[in-house]
């Protein structure tokens, strides 16, 4: 390989400019620059012939640069190859530069955005609202034919969201009734009124803390998993190889999520909030030498069974959330990897953002229920 | 340059227990066009995937362009595989860029291209391909199956290949498209003095670009060498392949 040259010659009146060795990617590489300089001088413009017999190999990239340096047309005179000759009129599609500009922004493009977005966001709520309509229809065609139930489905579903996720909520579950215990106790200790302990483990896990870790957790866990499954089934067609076989997709792909995930999220409420407690008395054992015995007889007198049911509501209307935002998210992935990673991480923010919102009109909405005193 | 651009000797592959490459030896001069066929599960995919590097052999060596793929030397190595385009059979073009980003991309990587360049660069190829400029800003997503493999050998070229490898360049495409493709790498091959290798199941495409035949089978190469040399060895696969295609070929004989 010879590195690529540009020499001049002045014979009398017309100067000669010659250019020998390989104008290829290789032989350019670090030399772009210098030879664009040698090339860009009053010389090279009065060069009333070029010679590029010299030229042993020449690609894309040099042609291209000597196109470009020739201000987008060729030579009056020129010598070369035939080779060189074919690959310099390949280069001569890329026109004057202006051809293939992109096209330009305007100032009405961030308005134009705002707008897309707001659009996009009352489609993302049709769309939502429409795949809930779906699946009452499908629970209606349920009730009507039984046997088209998916409940294999369900069951696997059942077992991938519930029976797996027991040995980590149990142990966040356990974790976080610990350290609630242990911070609680420091502080009525120094009131000694350490018996209230309970009252406070009991309301707060039962009530809020147990239903919203879970489903923190599980829209993390499984929603995250339903949006990556819908999404990839997406990608490869697999749901449209599903709906010319004549099996609606919502019947058997979200309805089963659904009816899974609603299922086990009261299930592992009930679950983690008993790691929890766990959790809180062994921690109010140690700390306040409180016995077990003594917390478990005192928790049903003072924690009114009503927060129980609450809880096992919340879970349910979670559970719901999470699965409807997942499956929503995951079948409007486009057929790209851009678009199911962003959709993923939508479907997980989405899902948990939700989540705190319903748990908010739950404690409007039952303000008055299962509070001493309230 | 004499020597071979791809040289194997003694390659075994095994999967587990099962032994699909058994002792093969191959060698690929430069400016040669070299057609590999052999039935289903005969190794021609695994083969090309080595010569690529993406998979190791389990024993023998593979040379290309007379150096080893694993030198151990990561800089070496790179360069080497800057020297061969691989075009894959689905196009493997990359979802989340659009044409002109795709056939950029291998060019931004070498890291001493201005942007201004590169792009005369793309617009080149996509020329070469017969690919129109406004066709840069759309996203694979938007491309029909003739388009998609455009592209991906605009990708291919990108680097000015030596070496061209193919899996299977005209499966999914219709005879018509089929027919403009193959005519397509023939004209670039001439213009750019590549040597090609490719895997394929088509005759049509064998028929009209392969220099030379290699038949996989029997975890061996059964034949190497021109085409009408290949078809008349007289061994059972060699006979049936061609033979059900002369057979489809006669329009007085149905296939059923």
């Amino acid at each position: 390989m010879s590195a690529p040259t540009v020499s001049f010659d002045r014979e009398g009146a017309a100067p000669v400019a010659s250019l020998c060795g390989d104008w290829t990617l290789q032989g350019l590489e670090g030399r772009v620059d210098a030879l664009r300089a040698a090339l860009d001088t009053g010389e090279a413009r009065a060069a009333a012939r070029w010679d590029l017999t010299g030229i042993a190999r020449i690609d894309s990239l040099g042609a291209c640069l000597l196109w470009r340096i020739w201000g987008d047309r060729l030579p009056p005179t020129l010598d070369a190859g035939e080779h060189t000759l074919a690959m310099l009129e390949s280069a001569s599609v890329l026109g004057t530069r202006s051809r293939l500009a992109t096209p330009q922004s305007t100032s009405f493009d961030s308005l134009a955005q705002l707008g897309r977005a707001g659009l996009s966001f009352g489609r993302q709520i049709g769309d939502l609202v429409a795949l809930i309509g779906q699946l009452l229809l499908d629970l209606l065609h349920i009730a009507r034919w039984p046997r088209d139930a998916p409940l294999r489905e369900i069951s696997a579903n059942l077992y991938k969201t519930g029976v797996s996720a027991l040995p980590i909520t149990a142990l966040v579950g356990f974790l976080i009734g610990v350290v609630l215990s242990y911070l609680s106790a420091l502080q009525l200790k120094t009131f000694g009124a350490d018996v209230f302990i309970i009252n406070i483990l009991g309301i707060g896990i039962v009530r809020e803390l147990g239903p919203v870790l879970v489903a923190v957790l599980v829209a993390g866990r499984s929603g995250s998993a339903m949006t990556a499954q819908l999404g990839v089934m997406r990608v490869t067609e697999e749901i449209d190889a599903l709906a010319t076989m004549g099996v609606p997709r919502s019947l058997r792909l979200v309805l089963p999520k659904v009816l899974a995930l609603v299922t086990a999220l009261p299930l592992l409420v009930l679950w983690t909030s008993s790691a929890a407690l766990f959790g809180g008395m062994v921690a109010a054992s140690i700390q306040l030498d409180m016995s077990y015995g003594f917390f478990l007889d005192t928790l049903p007198r003072v924690v009114p069974i009503a927060n129980l049911y609450i809880g096992l509501a919340k879970g349910v209307a979670f559970g719901l959330v999470i699965a409807l935002v997942a499956c929503h998210f995951g079948l409007s992935v486009k057929p790209n990897t851009e678009s199911l990673s962003s959709n993923t991480t939508k479907s997980v923010v989405s899902a948990i953002t939700c989540v705190i919102l319903v748990d908010a009109l739950f404690a409007i909405a039952t303000r008055h229920i299962g509070l001493p005193g309230g | 340059m004499s020597a071979p651009v791809i040289d194997i000797r003694g390659l075994v592959t095994r999967f587990g227990t099962n032994v699909v490459h058994q002792d093969i030896d191959l060698s690929v001069e430069a400016g040669e066009v070299v057609a590999l066929v052999g039935g289903s599960g005969s190794g021609k995919t695994t083969l090309l995937r080595q010569v690529i590097g993406l998979l190791r052999p389990d024993a023998g060596q593979i040379r290309v362009f007379g150096q080893p793929l694993f030198s151990g030397d990561a800089l070496a190595d790179r360069r080497l595989r800057q020297r061969f385009g691989v075009l894959f059979q689905q196009g493997a073009l990359f979802s989340a860029l659009n044409v002109l980003e795709n056939i950029a991309f291998p060019l931004r990587e070498l890291r001493w291209l201005d942007r201004a360049t590169i792009r005369d660069l793309v617009m080149m190829k996509l020329a070469m391909v017969e690919l129109e400029p406004r066709h840069a800003w759309l996203m694979p997503s938007e491309l029909s199956g003739g388009m998609i493999k455009r592209v991906a050998l605009a990708r291919a070229l990108s680097l000015e290949p030596e070496l061209l490898l193919l899996d299977e360049p005209t499966a999914g495409l219709d005879p018509d498209r089929s027919a403009a493709f193959v005519s397509l790498i023939r004209t670039l091959r001439g213009q750019l003095g590549l040597t090609v290798v490719l895997v394929t199941h088509d005759i049509d495409t064998l028929a009209a670009l392969a220099t030379r035949v290699a038949v996989l089978g029997e975890r061996r190469i059964l034949a190497y060498g021109p085409l009408d040399h290949v078809m008349n060895v007289d061994h059972p696969f060699i006979q049936n392949f061609f033979a059900s295609d002369r057979l489809q070929r006669r329009p007085d004989v149905t296939v059923r």
